[in-house]
């Protein structure tokens, strides 16, 4: 039975963009080998941590959501534990309200995005419009 | 008695005494219908933590039960995360 998870890493900040590729698709590559899917990934970019971790004050967060085989969190967390680049992660099963929740939060974020390029549009067309509607407001 | 009667009915107001209406606390994930606590929005969260950065206890937010125990749950999460402190002066 698959069972629906999600994980974060957090990886170091001294990685390039095409070495932070190469560390994702390493991480979704194995769900893939080990039988499992992955149903969304969110890049949430360089942030600030909120305290230091191995002197490190920033980081590359990545969200995997994925369905396996609940025997291989174990082996995907092993190789966050080998993997030097990977300074924290977290893996969370989802539960049903959960996946509800993170189908939403999907949902929401492809509208934002494609709001987001809409307004750029509308903004590159009408230049001189005051009148704009309010912004999203659903926490 | 009849002295006792009247000063026990004696004690009057000028104004009538304030009392303190206080507003009903309510559980805000049961009035929004929200299910699922998430982790991975601390600016949400910061609402049921105090400056230090420390969980507030249901007497103060009004929290049911149930929520709280995934409120903390999420709090704890985001935490390990470092996407809130685990201590820390004048969050907010």
């Amino acid at each position: 039975m698959l069972k629906q998870y999600e994980t974060v890493f957090i990886a170091t900040p001294v990685l390039s963009e095409q070495q932070m590729k190469e560390a994702v698709a390493k991480y979704t590559k194995l769900i893939a080998d080990n039988g499992g899917e992955v149903v969304y990934e969110e890049d949430w970019g360089l942030r600030q941590l909120a305290y230091p971790i191995q002197h490190k004050t920033s980081g590359f967060y990545y969200l995997i959501q994925f369905k396996a085989e609940p025997t291989f969190v174990e082996t995907l967390e092993t190789q966050y534990f080998r993997d030097e680049r990977i300074i924290r992660f977290l893996t969370v099963a989802l539960d049903k309200d959960a996946v509800e929740y993170a189908e939403r939060r999907r949902q929401n974020r492809g509208k934002a995005a494609a709001a987001k390029t809409e307004e750029v549009k509308v903004d590159e067309e009408v230049p001189a419009q005051p009148e704009e509607t309010t912004e999203e407001n659903n926490a | 008695m009849a002295q006792n009667d009247s000063q026990n009915a004696g004690i009057r107001y000028l104004n009538p005494p304030t009392v303190e209406v206080r507003k009903k606390k309510y559980c805000r994930f049961k009035k929004a219908g929200i299910k699922y606590v998430d982790y991975k929005d601390p600016e949400f969260l910061k609402k049921f933590l105090n400056e230090q950065g420390k969980i507030l206890p249901r007497r103060i937010t009004g929290t049911s039960l149930k929520f709280q125990r995934k409120v903390a749950q999420a709090v704890k999460r985001a935490r390990s995360l470092a996407l809130l402190p685990y201590v820390t002066d004048l969050l907010k």
